[in-house]
Order: structure tokens, then C-alpha cells, then sequence
């Protein structure tokens, strides 16, 4: 890999100070150190570090995606010709399906990266800092949460929204406080409420007459159990966002996440553990087929399991205290639940319920964190410290 | 009477370079104090270049303090004062003599001499700034008394020497240096070991004083991390410490009325040929010691310290003044052609990320030593990643909140979140670990400077 080295070397001087394109240093830069580790060593302190930085770590949670990516792509074809009555087996026309699929959903991975990475390059140039890797997740996140059918103009006044509004004003990846892929949806969802809802959007180019409710709206509008099993909920051929439909391809990334330790475990569980506590507490208590509901439905319907394993556990927007985490997983179960079983405006709780958490998640750790300043304050004040 | 503590979070982190038992005296052309070694010493120098010392004459003292003086390690003629940026003195040079000269101190009976006069004799001879005082690590103000003093009886930190051959034959002067502690202090005096290092007598036999014995990984081997198991510190405590081998030259003080600042090291690291031990005497050169011994094809970093903490020296530097380890690493200037995404079988991590995370899952007897170099692997970024830093940092203390407020300045969150209690060196894992790659060690140093100047010691 010499030549590519030398190339680099070679075009280098160009993108420096006093060079022809300074402008593009930080595209130049961002390119480079894809291909190449830099050679900068350390300057002070611990002489050696970890090999893992956040390029890999976000390349992690990439190849997480991928099953998601890959089983929602033929979903969106396979929705499509089983509304349109050309279909009906899952696996019958597999090329079709997919070939459909990634027709559809290539514009919208083109755009939700296009648009992000551009503005990511355009604001680390503006700073003088190096392009951070964070939009690599986020512009996969986007595509997955949107409907197969939303309109390209809307995704990109929906990206520009996020990562503008939703991280660059408060400094990029590591400052921002809302998870900027949810901030895209939940614009979306309050700026163009019809390409959001209903029954029509959740699958591509669907035919009239077929019904393309989703579990979620059918316990929504009918009240009556979804007419979807459990067993096709979790292998997800159903209609709904591109990447939540699939339990399977979820599960899937999760455990790479849980392996590699790049996602907390004890976020993803509390999350499961507060879904369980309000389902069940519905359970007990309710009265109409809704609460009724098994707890367990709620975790293979909408985007539930999607938002446990790839939203609430997002490093920068979670609770950042151990303590904090399990609480703030938890609140996340409990306000999905609570806000799709209670609330009739919203059919699904669970962007909601991270959006909210993620506002709160820093007065969690405030309380958190405050018990330790506590108990210092007391160790000192028993042995006879006193406030001058 | 010992007592057992349990240290459960923390790394032991395994690196090829581990010295053998071989003990060499090499040869040393030249020695240096070094006053950037001591934390908050401005140094006044008493000597010019060509001046004639003997082993214990001072050299300096600290201009915040003139009591603190800071003796020759031999008998010599001062070769050379060497300045840096601003005129700041980073070097005395002393040209050793052939045959050695000492001060007289006197060998009056410790038994008795009150607290005052021990402290006289300490300053006098320079032996009081191998004493170090938390919060800050600073050298103690000897009109000052600490809650109690920790004698550093092992080192936990990678490729650490072994205490158990530094101090063989030395117990009767460890317990003549113990036995000065206890007249400086109304509180204890701890000798802190470690449950599966540690077997020489000469710690285990001290009489007179507390002996606990620790047990866990890096960082078990900080005074914070003991500190806090023992004896808190909080606001407005004070506690002291030294480390064993430098209280066997105060023992010899004591003894014989001389100084010896002997000082047996280490030389280790996976660039070292041959690693092993050396007999030397403080502010030693190194030079003799890497000549022929080190791996010259590649290029080094050569530290004196751990690879955790040291400071980088030039291949004809000086021991440092609180060091028993001298580090030879790989330099890591090299470009690594997508080694952000390649799936890592030699690398050093923590991370499963890469397939060598699997093996330091492995009980740290079953470890294997890797190879390191100084490449930062990535570039800098905001903080992203949390709960890492937690699982390396042994103390009741929120890591990431107080890096925070050290980086914003603000002294007051820095004492509630217990700056106090911590050093720099406590977090060298977490910056090991920070996928940021963040300089934290700095962070916090700055951070701990800032109280110091703002609240005075």
C-alpha cells in the first residue's frame, strides 16, 4: 500500500495552509485518515493507548445496522408486490423483492448521508477541527427509521434540521444532547404529520385497497390484537419503518453491540425491564383490550426493540453515570409504553419517550452524581469540617 | 497483624520486557538533579557552574520554602546548569570524583532527638524532598504534620520492578526509616504491600507499624487507591508519603550520618535486549545502560518511569527523582494502512473490537504480554463513549465529571467531586482506555495545579 501512501504524501502540501485548496483540509484529512492511522504518537502522559478509536467504534454499530438494513431493503420490495397481489410467499420472488427495495431505498441513504456528511465537512472545516465519525451512525440511522415512502425533499429539510439544529449548534458529535436520527424522525412526524402516519405510508407504492395498518395502529384504531402473529413480528415482514420490522436482524445487532462492548448492556435491559413493568402494570389494572395487551407484544411491535439496541443506547444522549443509565433505560421502557397504550395522538411511544429522556438524562446524572458530592460533604463534615 | 484489602476494578496490563532477576552496576559518567521532577519547586540555585560538592552539599533550594534544599547524590564538580524556555533550570550537572566525599551529619541516636531536630537533619541533608505530601504530590511543609504517612511498599503498574529484590538486605535501614516516620506524625504510619508480590522480610518483619496488604490490579499499587481504602482524605487533610526504597536512605542517614542516595532500578520495556536491574545512585545517567542494549533498529522512546507515567528522556538522560523504572518502548511514527477496520489479531486493546480484546478477558495470571508502541491509534475527539473510564478507576469518585471540571476550571465542583483524593497517575488507565484519546493525566494535573495556586497548600 506504498503508492497509496506516496499519493497521499504527495497531494498533501495542497490541502495545507498556504496550499491550493486549505478550504478542503478537513475533507483531505478526513480521507487520509480513513485510509490511513495517522502516525501522531503521544505527547504527554500514558505512552501507549487502546488501538480502538471512534472510527472503529462507529464502524461497530454500522456493521450492527446491517442486518436491519438488509432484511428492511427486501421488505420495502416484498410489502410492495404483496399489496399489489403479486405476491404472496415471502420468498417467492426474491430478486424482485430486493432489486424493489434497494431502488427505493438508495435515494434515501444517498441523501440522508450526502446531506449529513456535507454539512459535517462544511462545519469541521469552519471550526478548524477534524471531521468526527458520528454522522457515519446517524446517517445510516436516518434511512432506518423512515417510512419506505418519504418524500426525498422532506428527508433532507429532515437531515438538515438535525444535524444543524440537533448537534452542530452545540458543537458537534459528543456535545449534542438529543439523538440526532430521532430529531430527524420526530421532525418529520410534527412538520409533516401525513407522510409519517396513517396506514397509507408504511409501505412503498402500496395498492389501495390493501390495508397497510401496522400492529401498533391496529391496537391503535381497532382495539382488537394485531392480526400480525407474534411469530411474524419477530421475523418482520410486516409493514412499518425500513429497519424496526425485523426482531431477528435487531437481535442480531444487539449482539455484536453486547459483544464487542461497544453498546451498555444495562441500558438495552432497563429498557426491556420498564417496557415489562408498565405492560404489566396495564395488565392489572386496565380495563380496555389495549392494556390488555401482553407485555411482551410490546416489544416486537413498532419500533420498540429498534430504539432499545440503537437510539436509547447512544452514548452521548444517554445518562453517562452507571446508576444513571439503568435509570434512564428504564424510564425509556416505561414512557413508550405508556405513551402508546394512553396517548391516542401518537401510535408509537418509543421516539417520544427517548427524545424525552435524552432532555432529562443529564438531571438524572445531576441527582446521580450529587449523592457522591453528598457523602463527601458528610465524610468531611463527621470529622470536623466546617464550612468557612 | 496484617490487614487484607480487595481492590476489585482495575487492569493489569501485560507487556513483553519484564526484567530478570540479574542485578549489574553499570557505569554512570555524570549525574543531574533535575528540579522539574518536584512538583511546585521553584529552585534558587546555591552552587555555580565549576563549584566543588561533596555527597549531601545543596545544590538548591525552594524558593517558596528555603528550609527545602536539594543535595548532591555524589561528590563531584557541577559540570553544567542547563535552562529551557523562559530560563527555567531543567538540569544540574555534576561530574562525579573518582572517590567519593560525604557531608557529616552526625550519627546522634535517634531515640534521642525530638521531632524538630529530625526534621532539621532531613532538610539539612536533603532527604526531606523524598517525602511527598497528598492532595497535589508536592514535597510537605515541614512546619506541617499529615493524618498519617504511607510507606510504598510495591508497585502495580506495568513492567513494575520488583520490590522484593530493591530492598533485599536493606531491613535494618527501612526500620531505622520507619522509625524516623513515627517521630514525624502523631497518627500511623502504614506500610502498604501487596497479598501476592510481596515476600521479603524486610516489609513483612517492620515492626511498630500498621502492614496492610492489598490485592487486585493497577492501579492497587497508588498511594490514592490505599489512601482512600485506609484513611479518606478530605478537605483540608493531609497525608505523606515515600516509597520504600527511598526510606532506606533516610535510614542510612540516620545510621551513619551520610547521604547515599542509592536507588536500584529496573531497565524494561519490549525494546530492552536485555532487561534487568541496575545499582545506581539518584539523578544517575542512563546513557551506559541503553548503549548496546537496546533494540537500535527501530526507533525508541526512551522513559524514565513506567509506561504509564514516565516522563520521555533523551538516550543520554537522567533518572528521574522519584523513579525505580526505566521504560525502552517502540516509537509508533508509522503510517497503519486501515488499521481502524482490519480485525486486529496483535494489537493492544481493552475493546472486543478487536480479536486480542478476547485474550485480556483472560485472568491476569493466564495473560499473555503484548507489544506496545506510542501511536495514539486515531485522532483526537470530543468525549463520546461512557462507563469505560469507570471500570479502570478503583475510587468512589465520577471520572468523566471530574475531568470535566478540571477542564472548565471551576475549583469548586473540583473539590465536591474529591480532586483530593486523586493524581494524575490514577488516571493513566482511563487515558489508556479513552477511545477520545483525550490526555487526561494532564487534564488532571493542571486541574490539581489550579487548586493548589488558588487555595494554597
Amino acid at each position: 500500500m506504498k503508492w497509496v501512501r506516496n499519493l497521499l504524501d504527495n497531494i498533501k502540501p495542497n490541502f495545507e495552509k498556504g496550499g491550493k485548496f486549505p478550504w478542503l483540509h478537513s475533507t483531505f484529512d478526513a480521507f487520509e485518515t480513513f485510509a490511513f492511522v495517522p502516525k501522531t504518537t503521544t505527547k504527554s502522559g500514558a505512552h501507549f493507548r487502546d488501538a480502538l478509536d471512534m472510527k472503529r467504534t462507529m464502524t461497530i454499530v454500522i456493521i450492527a445496522l446491517l442486518p436491519a438494513l438488509l432484511i428492511g431493503t427486501y421488505n420495502i420490495g416484498y410489502q410492495h408486490f404483496l399489496s399489489l397481489g403479486e405476491t404472496t410467499g415471502i420468498f417467492d420472488d426474491i430478486w424482485r423483492n430486493l432489486w424493489y427495495g434497494i431502488v427505493k431505498i438508495l435515494p434515501i441513504l444517498v441523501i440522508s448521508y450526502g446531506v449529513g456528511l456535507g454539512i459535517e465537512f462544511a462545519f469541521a472545516q469552519w471550526r478548524g477541527h477534524e471531521v468526527n465519525e458520528g454522522y457515519l451512525v446517524s446517517g445510516m440511522l436516518i434511512p432506518l427509521i423512515m417510512p419506505p415512502d418519504v418524500p426525498l425533499w422532506q428527508l433532507t429539510l429532515a437531515v438538515i434540521f438535525a444535524v444543524i439544529i440537533g448537534k452542530e449548534v452545540f458543537g458537534g458529535t459528543g456535545m449534542n444532547f438529543m439523538n440526532p436520527a430521532l430529531l430527524a424522525r420526530a421532525f418529520l412526524f410534527f412538520a409533516f404529520p401525513s407522510s409519517m402516519s396513517g396506514d397509507k405510508v408504511w409501505i412503498a407504492e402500496k395498492a389501495d385497497a390493501f390495508s397497510g395498518a401496522t400492529p401498533l395502529s391496529e391496537m391503535m384504531t381497532g382495539g382488537t390484537m394485531p392480526s400480525t402473529s407474534i411469530l411474524e413480528m419477530i421475523i418482520g415482514f410486516m409493514p412499518g419503518s425500513i429497519g424496526e420490522t425485523s426482531v431477528i436482524a435487531i437481535a442480531l445487532g444487539a449482539i455484536l453491540l453486547l459483544i464487542t462492548g461497544i453498546g451498555n448492556w444495562k441500558i438495552m435491559l432497563s429498557v426491556f425491564l420498564g417496557g415489562a413493568a408498565m405492560g404489566l402494570t396495564f395488565n392489572y389494572f386496565g380495563s380496555n383490550p389495549y392494556t390488555q395487551l401482553p407485555f411482551y407484544y410490546h416489544f416486537v411491535m413498532g419500533g420498540f426493540m429498534f430504539g432499545a439496541v440503537f437510539m436509547a443506547t447512544d452514548p452521548v444522549t444517554a445518562a453517562q453515570t452507571n446508576r444513571g443509565k439503568w435509570i434512564y433505560g428504564f424510564l425509556i421502557g416505561v414512557m413508550a409504553v405508556l405513551i402508546r397504550v394512553v396517548n391516542p395522538a401518537y401510535p408509537e411511544g418509543m421516539m417520544l419517550s427517548i427524545l424525552l429522556l435524552n432532555v432529562f438524562a443529564p438531571l438524572i446524572d445531576y441527582f446521580v452524581v450529587d449523592a457522591n458530592i453528598i457523602m463527601r460533604t458528610k465524610r468531611w463534615k463527621l470529622k470536623g469540617g466546617t464550612n468557612v | 497483624m496484617s490487614n487484607i484489602i480487595t481492590v476489585k476494578k482495575g487492569f493489569d496490563i501485560k507487556i513483553i520486557g519484564e526484567a530478570t532477576n540479574k542485578i549489574l552496576i553499570p557505569r554512570v559518567e555524570s549525574y543531574a538533579i533535575k528540579p522539574t521532577d518536584f512538583i511546585g519547586v521553584i529552585p534558587k540555585m546555591m552552587v555555580k557552574e565549576g563549584d566543588k560538592v561533596k555527597a549531601g552539599s545543596p545544590i538548591f533550594y525552594a524558593k517558596h520554602n528555603e528550609k527545602i534544599l536539594f543535595t548532591s547524590s555524589v561528590s563531584g564538580v557541577v559540570k553544567s546548569i542547563i535552562r529551557g524556555e523562559k530560563r527555567v533550570i531543567e538540569e544540574v550537572v555534576i561530574t562525579p570524583d573518582s572517590v567519593q566525599e560525604y557531608e557529616d551529619f552526625g550519627k546522634e541516636s535517634l531515640a534521642t532527638m525530638n521531632r524538630d531536630e529530625v526534621v532539621e537533619k532531613l532538610l539539612k541533608s536533603g532527604l526531606w524532598a523524598l517525602i511527598r505530601k497528598r492532595p497535589y504530590s508536592v514535597i510537605p511543609n515541614p512546619e506541617s504534620s499529615p493524618k498519617c504517612i504511607i510507606v510504598s511498599g510495591f508497585d502495580s503498574s506495568p513492567l513494575a520492578a520488583d520490590y522484593n529484590i530493591l530492598l533485599k538486605g536493606k531491613a535494618a535501614e527501612i526500620q531505622l526509616g520507619v522509625d524516623v516516620l513515627k517521630k514525624l506524625t502523631n497518627g500511623k504510619v502504614h506500610v502498604n504491600l501487596s497479598c501476592d508480590k510481596t515476600t521479603c522480610d524486610e516489609l513483612l518483619k517492620l515492626q511498630g507499624v500498621e502492614i496492610n496488604k492489598f490485592k487486585g490490579q493497577h492501579p492497587v499499587g497508588n498511594v490514592s487507591i490505599q489512601i482512600a481504602k485506609l484513611d479518606p482524605i478530605n478537605k483540608g487533610d493531609s497525608v505523606w508519603y515515600i516509597d520504600a526504597q527511598d526510606l532506606t536512605i533516610i535510614g542510612k542517614l540516620f545510621a551513619t550520618g551520610r547521604v547515599e542516595k542509592d536507588r536500584m532500578i529496573a531497565l524494561v520495556g519490549n525494546e530492552v535486549i536485555n532487561p534487568q536491574y541496575y545499582k545506581l545512585k539518584l539523578g544517575a545517567c542512563l546513557e551506559h545502560l541503553f548503549e548496546g542494549n537496546v533494540n537500535k533498529e527501530n526507533h525508541l522512546r526512551y522513559i524514565s518511569g513506567s509506561v504509564l507515567t514516565g516522563k520521555t528522556i533523551s538516550p543520554m538522560g537522567y533518572l528521574g527523582a522519584y523513579d525505580n523504572l526505566v521504560s525502552v518502548i517502540t516509537e509508533g511514527d508509522y503510517y497503519d494502512f486501515l488499521g481502524w477496520v482490519l480485525p486486529g489479531f496483535k494489537k493492544f486493546s481493552l475493546y472486543r473490537t478487536f480479536l486480542s480484546g478476547f485474550l485480556q478477558l483472560l485472568p491476569k495470571q493466564n495473560r499473555k504480554p503484548v507489544n506496545i508502541d506510542t501511536n495514539l491509534h486515531g485522532g483526537k475527539r470530543a468525549f463520546v463513549m461512557t462507563g469505560e473510564f469507570e471500570k479502570v478507576l478503583p475510587l468512589d469518585i465520577y471520572p468523566m465529571q471530574l475531568i470535566k471540571a478540571c477542564i472548565i476550571g471551576d475549583i469548586d465542583l473540583m473539590e465536591e467531586l474529591g480532586i483530593y483524593e486523586v493524581d494524575a497517575e490514577d488516571f493513566a488507565l482511563c487515558e489508556v482506555v479513552d477511545v477520545s484519546k483525550t490526555d487526561i493525566q494532564q487534564i488532571i494535573r493542571e486541574g490539581l495545579e489550579l487548586m493548589r495556586k488558588e487555595l494554597g497548600e
